[in-house]
């Protein structure tokens, strides 16, 4: 039972970062139906470059928990010009292009961060210092370390300041009508460019956020942790329904406990056949069979075959 | 409209042909004479590409579907060879059995893969094949235990090379007294199979499924309103770009005679779509000449970069290998920007856009 227990914390705090990153993938498709692949590259930019500013800093005498702050706050500018770059140069002029031109610039944003990443910090694994308070906390024989606790709360703020924006503002509004139909938002006075470049922005700080985090739990960043984390986080996405940002939330939790009770337990269930290190599959797994049985995702709209 | 070839026309085409046979003929003599083996290993392995490339070509040249886990059924290929035909298991299968059979294993995996995801948007079905490439390559670096199947990170070596009437085309062949190089015997192999397959393409894009599967690419609800069968059609594109993949894996194993999950990775699959992208998606020379300037260009890339850094900053600034991919990066978007058919288009991508300009004009 405590193994259990455990899984599901483990689970749930993995699946607050794939939810943060989800939400980058979810806003984009929803307001203009294109998968932005480089977002998981944007989350590793948002890692390594918090990473730069904390580790100089870890050893002034600031505050742990301030130094983290600094690191977050320059991550966060440095994702969203990112995002209104990769906005401007790859996918806008490629508006009213086939299908396939944006996904293929995308793929060559990706490797364009991840190789240039790779040039600046090399291809070793950097070790994150630890500035948070991590006690161990036991609940019901189960431990859970006050980072998780953290990364669980800050996550779950920020979906629901999200929600507010979306749901509650002027802007919010504007994001809604252009996802609606960006023709007729235009007749409106929206100005959809505006609207599209403020969603890439926002998805990319979202996601800097969540790079942060994910350095934090796992005390290690590198040039490659974007590509698995961007895949699970758009297994989360498409779980929840693609383009709908309570969906986005709901999958990339599900996600994460899916993964970690996948992982704690396959042992068992196979005999030993297969180990924890088939942990990745598990999320292509969900993906190909939510695809399958239910291609709209648990809470999304019915998906058109192809517009 | 296509015109009947007359007969000067005719003979101009035979005589060109003929031209292209003696130089693919002469070529790994003359490179092996100058540049020296390891450029004719080189050209082997652009040949590899090529046939890859062109496998990919069918599924997202022609039927427009954007694969991006295509090297998983190369490695389905590959592994399947490196079983049937090494140490490892002691099976010594001939590889004239093993290759058609890992045709139709990959195909076989391309149909269970497509099945469920191509009634879906085509970016679904980029994101599937992208995970179903990882998918084999986890297993295929964690399948060594409890049951040792493929050796896992290690891979499968001592692979048996092919042999064409008692003599392996690893070794050399003393020929009239003349000393021919394995590279070169493999690179004739790869040549005969490379024509093969542009042949097949060529007969397959002006047959009725080619036309469909243009047809889909352009219009899908069109193609279905005309009483084309899109599900089964795209499901036929998919395999068969799969048991491309597959043969040319069995080649890959066979030549190598190493196979590890490492060659299996996510670049590898990118640097493929690359080709087809690069050269221009749909058209067969043009696919070609990707697949050239993609494997040769790095290669010399590889040489040069180095020394160049160093004469011009005074030592090694950038890594070359992250230069080439970044380069690479930069590349597919500039092209999608810039050429968005590919440096070669296919006639009609090319009229398509010109008639755009023109309405552009107007």
């Amino acid at each position: 039972m405590d193994i259990f227990l455990q899984q599901i914390f483990n689970g749930l705090t993995l699946g607050s970062i794939y939810a943060l990153v989800a939400l980058g993938y979810t806003m984009v498709y929803g307001i203009m139906g294109l998968i932005n692949f480089a977002h998981g590259e944007v989350v590793m930019i948002g890692a390594l470059v918090a990473l730069a500013v904390m580790a100089p800093l870890a050893g002034s005498g600031l505050p742990g928990p301030l130094v983290v702050l600094i690191g977050l706050a320059a991550a966060v500018l440095v994702c969203m010009a990112l995002g209104a770059t990769i906005e401007r140069i790859a996918y806008r002029p490629l508006r009213n292009a086939p299908r396939l031109a944006p996904l293929i610039t995308a793929i060559g944003v990706s490797i364009v961060l991840q190789q240039l990443a790779m040039l600046i910090w090399g291809r070793r694994y950097h070790s994150v210092p630890r500035l948070l308070p991590d006690a161990p906390h036991e609940i019901f024989g189960a431990t859970i370390t006050e980072v998780q606790i953290l990364i669980m709360v800050v996550a779950a703020l920020t979906m629901a300041g999200l929600m507010l924006l979306v749901n509650r503002t002027k802007m919010g509004r504007a994001m809604r009508a252009t996802a609606e139909s960006p023709a007729i938002a235009a007749l409106m006075g929206v100005d959809a460019n505006r609207i599209i470049m403020l969603t890439f922005v926002i998805g990319s700080g979202l996601g800097a956020l969540a790079g942060v985090l994910v350095a934090a739990n796992y005390g290690i960043a590198h040039y490659h942790m974007g590509f698995l984390l961007g895949l699970k986080a758009f297994t989360a996405a498409v779980l929840g329904g693609i383009g709908n940002l309570p969906g986005a939330m709901v999958g990339g939790l599900l996600l994460g406990v899916i993964e970690a009770l996948g992982a704690g337990y396959i042992g068992d269930l196979t005999g030993g056949v297969l180990g924890s290190n088939y942990q990745d599959v598990f999320a292509f797994f969900v993906l190909i069979v939510v695809l399958i049985f239910r291609p709209s995702g648990l809470m999304g709209e019915k998906v058109a075959e192809r517009a | 409209m296509k015109k009947l070839p007359n007969a000067p026309e005719r003979k101009r085409a035979l005589l060109g042909t003929a031209l292209i046979a003696v130089a693919l003929a002469v070529l790994p003599l003359v490179v092996a004479g100058t540049l020296g083996n390891t450029w004719v290993r080189i050209l082997d392995y652009a040949l590899l590409y090529i046939i890859l490339a062109l496998g990919l070509n069918i599924v997202v040249g022609f039927a427009g579907l954007l694969d991006l886990g295509y090297i998983a059924f190369y490695a389905v290929g590959a592994y399947l060879y490196a079983l049937l035909a090494s140490p490892h298991f002691g099976i010594h299968w001939p590889a004239w059995a093993i290759l058609p059979l890992g045709a139709i294993v990959a195909g076989f995996f391309g149909v269970v893969l497509g099945a469920p995801t191509l009634r879906l948007r085509g970016d679904y079905l980029a994101i599937v094949t992208l995970g179903f490439g990882e998918i084999i390559r986890i297993f295929l670096n964690n399948l060594n235990a409890p049951v040792n199947i493929t050796n896992g990170p290690k891979g499968i070596a001592l692979i048996d090379p092919i042999r064409i009437g008692g003599h392996s085309l690893s070794a050399p062949l003393d020929l009239f007294g003349v000393t021919v190089p394995g590279v070169v015997l493999h690179y004739y192999l790869f040549v005969l199979l490379a024509v093969g397959i542009v042949f097949v393409g060529i007969r397959l894009q002006d047959s009725r499924i080619g036309r469909a599967w243009v047809a889909i690419r352009e219009d899908e609800i069109a193609a279905k309103a005309c009483g084309i069968d899109t599900r089964n059609v795209k499901l036929l594109a998919f395999a068969m770009g799969a048991s491309f993949g597959g043969v040319a894996g069995g080649l890959f194993a066979s030549f190598q005679q190493f196979v590890s999950p490492e060659s299996f990775g996510l670049l590898e699959s990118v640097m493929v779509l690359c080709m087809v992208v690069l050269g221009g998606m749909g058209n067969i020379p043009g696919v070609i000449l990707g697949g050239l300037l993609l494997t040769l260009l790095p290669e010399a890339f590889r040489y040069g970069a180095g020394p160049v850094q160093q004469v011009l900053l005074g030592r090694v600034l950038l890594d070359p290998e992250s230069l080439r991919m970044l380069l690479f990066g930069v590349a597919l978007i500039a092209v999608m920007l810039y050429r968005p058919a590919g440096l070669w288009p296919e006639a009609r991508h090319r009229r398509e856009l010109a008639e755009a300009a023109a309405e552009k004009k107007a």
